[in-house]
């Protein structure tokens, strides 16, 4: 318990310390942080495509299967639509993200750190939170929202293929629904919730590389951290979010 | 005119550090003089590194004080201390060098940080600290092709890039073929010498050190227990001192950890 409190303490330092760093590390060489959102975009890419059609195509069978008991196979793009937007979308990318992307960053930063990189760095007068944990951090946080939207619209297009070509909804009524019963509110709330949780993914995959213990062992530790700590973070954020929006 | 003060680039005074309970330095005072390659030697674990890593800034002492070029460096802000090391070039034990970079752009790598030179000077300064090394040719292999000497001496040509008053060595010569090692020890010397300015070794190989450097301190327990030439050094009349420099096996510092009396010990039937 108390080492949890501590390890909340240290990410949040830690985050006071990114954050004043990252105006003058953005501004200044802003092809380093375009490089990371690259970095981290491409390599979350195809993983994210796959799932989210996977995703979209059991949305469309389970949903057809739970709707048509109520005769309400209709609403099924209404359906997949709130469900991708508002929660799988946001979640399940996060967690795609901590595997793919985070555990890349950290083990990139950690084995920097048992290399003396990172020291050298500092030697030569250079800050590694500036030039290398800053565009890191902010390439996840713009990536994450992007990745979202393209996991979301192939979700879609995966119920749509299940719902409309399978199991025979009507293409029309498939999209009328959606459209008529989807929000822009439920979008906001899909964006802001992508937003946090890549601030979050982000956060904790840069700051177990910058802080894990230089040695081979250490590296793979805080690779494993990393993805614990983010998908227990993402759920949890996750809850606290919906509670306040619902 | 240079006084008693400015002699001195670095100069320390009363200096403490632990880890944990464990003390590294102990009182610890010394003094390195401009234009001169100190060593700094002493068996493993008397905390030569920590002591650079205190020069640099890397650390902060307990107690005690550190001037470098006349600035108390445990008192700098995090951007005067910055400043501070543009003057300082830093040879790490394993080179150190961004692995997501070429040769070239190692070198380079501060000239663009801290500078707004042009392509075309950034060039030619990193092909002639390149070429001092002898390391022309090898401006665009990347880090994982090179040998442990050629990496060193890149690293050595990043250190130098900035022509900083002081270049500092951490165990340059470990794991280092007799080729590679005679080039570190004559690279270590004309550097000093041609770029005017002052290096400290930390090492723990004697022959070599001694072959290197003006002056010599040993470091054990924490404390400074001689300082002088190598041959002063090699004379010097503390048994510790004669062991470390000759490398006898036993002597003040014991060959057998200290253990329970041999015969007890094997007839004994518990583990102890």
């Amino acid at each position: 318990m108390r080492e949890s409190i501590e390890k909340l303490g240290a990410v949040t330092l830690f985050f006071g310390r990114v954050l004043a760093a990252l105006p003058q590390a953005a501004l200044s060489r802003p092809g380093l942080v375009v490089a990371q959102i690259y970095n981290a975009g491409t390599v979350s890419l195809i993983l994210i495509m796959i799932c989210g059609f996977f995703v979209g195509m059991v949305l469309g069978l389970q949903g057809y299967d739970s709707l048509s008991r109520f005769s309400a196979e209709d609403s099924l793009g209404t359906l997949s639509a709130l469900s991708l937007f508002k929660e799988l979308g946001p979640v399940v990318t996060a967690l795609l993200f901590a595997g793919r992307a985070g555990t890349s960053m950290t083990s990139e930063i950690g084995l920097m750190r048992a290399t003396d990189q990172l020291s050298a760095m500092e030697m030569m007068a250079v800050d590694p939170v500036k030039r290398v944990v800053v565009p890191r951090f902010l390439g996840g946080v713009i990536a994450m929202p992007l990745l979202v939207a393209i996991f979301n619209a192939i979700g879609i297009t995966g119920t749509y293929a299940i719902g409309v070509s399978v199991m025979g909804v009507d293409s029309g009524v498939f999209w009328s629904q959606l459209l008529s019963t989807v929000d822009l509110s439920d979008v906001a709330e899909g964006i802001f919730k992508s937003v946090v949780f890549g601030v979050a993914a982000s956060l904790l995959a840069v700051f177990e590389g910058y802080t894990c213990t230089p040695t081979a062992e250490g590296v793979g530790a805080a690779t494993t951290r990393t993805v614990v700590e983010t998908a227990v973070s993402i759920l949890v954020l996750d809850y606290l979010i919906t509670a306040a929006l619902i | 005119m240079p006084d008693a003060t400015t002699d001195y680039i670095v100069e320390i005074e009363g200096l403490g550090f632990s880890r944990g309970d464990r003390p590294v330095l102990d009182d610890l005072s010394l003094g390195i003089r401009r234009g001169e390659v100190t060593a700094i030697m002493g068996p493993s674990g008397t905390g030569k590194t920590t002591l650079l890593r205190l020069i640099t800034g890397q650390l902060e002492p307990e107690r005690g004080d550190i001037r470098v070029d006349g600035r108390h460096v445990n008192r700098l802000s995090r951007r005067e201390l910055y400043e501070l090391r543009q003057d300082i070039g830093m040879l790490f034990q394993q080179g150190a060098l961004l692995t997501d970079y070429d040769v070239f752009e190692n070198v380079a790598f501060p000239l663009r940080e801290h500078t707004n030179l042009p392509e075309r000077l950034i060039r030619q300064v990193v092909l002639t600290k390149l070429h001092a090394v002898g390391l022309r040719g090898a401006a665009r292999m990347m880090p994982s092709e090179l040998s442990g000497g050629m990496a060193r001496r890149v690293a050595l040509a990043r250190a130098i890039v900035m022509d900083p008053k002081l270049l500092i060595y951490d165990e340059p010569f470990a794991g280092l073929d007799p080729i590679s090692l005679g080039v570190v020890l004559r690279l270590i010397r004309n550097m000093n010498d041609a770029l005017n300015i002052t290096s400290i070794v930390v090492s723990h190989d004697v022959l070599q050190t001694a072959a290197v450097a003006d002056r010599s301190f040993i470091l054990a327990d924490g404390k400074v227990v001689a300082s002088g030439s190598p041959e002063q050094l090699r004379t010097h009349d503390s048994g510790f001192v004669q062991q470390f420099m000759h490398g006898h096996a036993d002597g003040p510092v014991p060959f057998h950890y200290p253990a329970p009396d041999y015969a007890e010990h094997l007839l004994s039937r518990r583990e102890s």
